[in-house]
């Protein structure tokens, strides 16, 4: 009998080894939290706020960008197109019908979805190139579209008016810091949701072998558009704040190439098999960039990120996770 | 009533344009279609042709086109070294999807930056004597800095079927986008050929640049216009076919002049993208495609 006792006991060991594992995450996400709420606020200025809006940002870029490129390994290179649509769509709103930040931000998330079904329809049929290329020629495409739109600004932009305070928040910018805190903070979760679900360890399957995985029963088609309008509307969500976070639209700020590479390379160099690398990969670089674009050159400081990323890809394909992982998978 | 002089004048330079855009689109119809590498860093290399053709014609007055002929054998060299590090880095893992396009984006953004660096974000233009003057044909113009671009672009995709048809090297390309397996078989080594072929095509990108820079004046992000436009061409040409490629070439030059003509040219960005979609929508083997 002491066969199944020793296998009891790795399985419990294994599995205080996994709620250590799901504890530490949650553990780490509560000290960001109190990071962001009491030492933004001893800090106390704006600057503050604004840096941290600009990383948590690019914490829900990351991680939504993960859902589709990391689990299922088809690469979009629309992420500023999906998250200039949350932008106008919140500029939309701003300028007919006023709706409160909170109201407007799940509106930019439908419209980014339904943009993402859509080219996904069209060329997720097909080998994950062509779906990377569209994407490509998407963000061209979604900027001719508001480059000819006088409504919203055309190239010449839009200015937004934002309130000096907010009841209860306190200054605007701590409450824009605050609502992109909790949209990340969501945007984790439903990542680490869809990798720990059937969902996810469908878009793994996918990702290994697209053909193997069909014959196996996983709908293939299904999941990979579920997988880019999720990806997608959060993105989109992480728009919609930005023209109250700026107070001025252009297409060029909506689109810029910031968005487009650091989306990519973020969770590329955090490591994209699990939901932390994304996060990793945008706390350090956007950090790192909020100190570099202050003492450098912010065209200089882009080139240090594409550069990151090529060297990141070309030595170390699972990221900073699967270097940790290397080296603890050495000392054991 | 259609306006037949603006009509024509329209369709003649849609074709010029077109011609153009087969120099463009020749190097992707290579790494493309038929090497099966997601070169999307390609409208960057045709960056750095223009800078390099802008480079020598203000700083030593040497005629643009003439400057990326002779750089275009080293530009054949560097991409035989680019392929040799995407071959040893991603390929010979089969990771080619994923991390080979990001190597790409990066590759990308990296030249682009690096030009807006040394450059700037001005506006360059080059000087030549064949940039102004034009030939009067009854109501048509031609001007000569959209002529001598069309008759080089159609000429490399010329010289790149030649070398295709008669040489080992170039039947082999075909063969390595068939079959790496059966080339084997026949003596040829899949990965030299294609490190040849993907050194040829970076080479008609430098060329092609040199051919941008004389047609209109450029600034290093204009390249990411022509992400849609190529890939657009060589998925509406048919992916591997040459023939397919100046078809699909001309498509675009008369779809985006007439465009231009008639709605203004701010949407003319657009055009490559519903090309685009439509064709992977509708028929993904595009025109001449097997």
């Amino acid at each position: 009998m002491s066969l199944p006792h020793a296998s009891d006991k790795a399985v419990g060991e294994k599995r205080s080894r996994m709620r250590a594992a799901t504890l530490l995450p949650l553990a780490g996400m509560a000290v960001a939290i109190a990071i962001v709420f009491f030492g933004l606020d001893w800090v106390g200025t704006d600057y503050a706020y604004l840096a941290a809006y600009t990383v948590l940002q690019f914490v829900v870029l990351s991680t939504a960008w993960n859902i589709l490129g990391g689990y299922a390994g088809y690469v979009n290179f629309a992420s500023a197109a999906f998250f200039a649509v949350g932008v106008y769509t919140s500029v939309i709103v701003y300028k007919t019908v006023k709706l409160p930040l909170i109201a407007t931000m799940p509106l930019a998330a439908i419209a980014a979805g339904l943009l993402g079904l859509g080219v996904g329809y069209l060329t997720l049929r097909l080998r994950g190139t062509f779906f990377s290329i569209a994407t490509l020629a998407l963000s061209v495409v979604m900027n001719t579209l508001v480059v000819n739109w006088a409504f919203v600004g055309g190239s010449r932009g839009v200015y937004v008016l934002r309130p000096q305070s907010i009841d209860f928040f306190g200054p605007y910018t701590r409450y824009l810091c605050i609502v992109m805190l909790i949209l990340s903070i969501i945007s984790v979760l439903i990542a680490r949701a869809v990798e720990k679900s059937w969902f996810g360890r469908g878009l793994a399957a996918l990702k290994d072998d697209e053909i193997a995985a069909e014959c196996a029963g996983v709908p293939a088609l299904r999941l990979k558009l579920a997988a880019t309008a999720l990806s997608g509307a959060l993105m989109g969500a992480a728009g919609a704040p930005f023209p109250f976070f700026v107070t001025y639209v252009d297409p060029a700020t909506a689109f810029s190439l910031t968005i487009a590479v650091n989306t990519i390379a973020m969770p590329l160099i955090g490591g994209t098999s699990t939901w932390i690398g994304p996060v990793i990969g945008a706390v350090l670089l956007g950090s790192l960039q909020q100190i570099a674009t202050v003492t450098i050159s912010s065209a200089l400081n882009l080139l240090i990120v594409g550069v990151l990323m090529v060297i990141f890809i070309t030595l170390a394909p699972n990221g900073i996770v699967g270097l940790v992982q290397k080296i603890r998978e050495r000392r054991s | 009533m259609v306006n037949w002089d603006l009509l024509s004048n329209a369709l003649v330079s849609g074709v010029l344009l077109g011609g153009f855009y087969c120099a463009v689109a020749v190097g992707i119809t290579i790494a493309f279609g038929m090497l099966d590498i997601v070169n999307i860093a390609h409208p960057a290399f045709i960056m750095m042709g223009a800078f390099i053709a802008y480079f020598f014609n203000t700083s030593y007055g040497v005629d643009p086109l003439l400057a990326c002929i002779v750089a275009a054998p080293f530009a054949y060299f560097g991409g035989r070294l680019m392929y040799r590090l995407y071959y040893l880095a991603f390929e010979r893992h089969g990771e080619e999807s994923l991390q080979g396009l990001a190597f790409f984006f990066g590759l990308l953004f990296i030249i682009e930056v690096g030009l807006l660096l040394i450059f700037g974000v001005d506006y360059r233009f080059v000087e030549a004597r064949y940039i102004g003057p034009s030939i009067q044909l009854g109501f048509v113009s031609i001007p000569w800095r959209l002529l001598l671009p069309t008759i080089v672009g159609l000429a490399m995709v010329g010289a790149v079927a030649l070398f295709n048809a008669k040489t080992f090297t170039g039947r082999a390309i075909l063969a390595v986008s068939q079959d790496p397996g059966a080339l084997r078989l026949v003596g040829g080594n899949p990965v030299h050929i294609k490190e040849v072929a993907f050194g040829i095509s970076i080479a008609t990108a430098i060329v092609a640049g040199a051919l941008l820079i004389i047609i209109q004046p450029v600034e290093p992000s204009i390249g990411r216009d022509f992400i849609g436009r190529v890939f657009a061409i060589c998925v509406l040409g048919g992916m591997t076919s040459l023939p397919g490629t100046v078809i699909a070439a001309m498509l675009l030059g008369i779809a985006e002049t007439l465009t231009t003509t008639y709605l203004g040219p701010s949407w003319s960005p657009a055009i490559s993208f519903g090309i685009l979609l439509l064709t992977l929508g509708v028929r993904p083997a595009g025109i001449l495609g097997r």
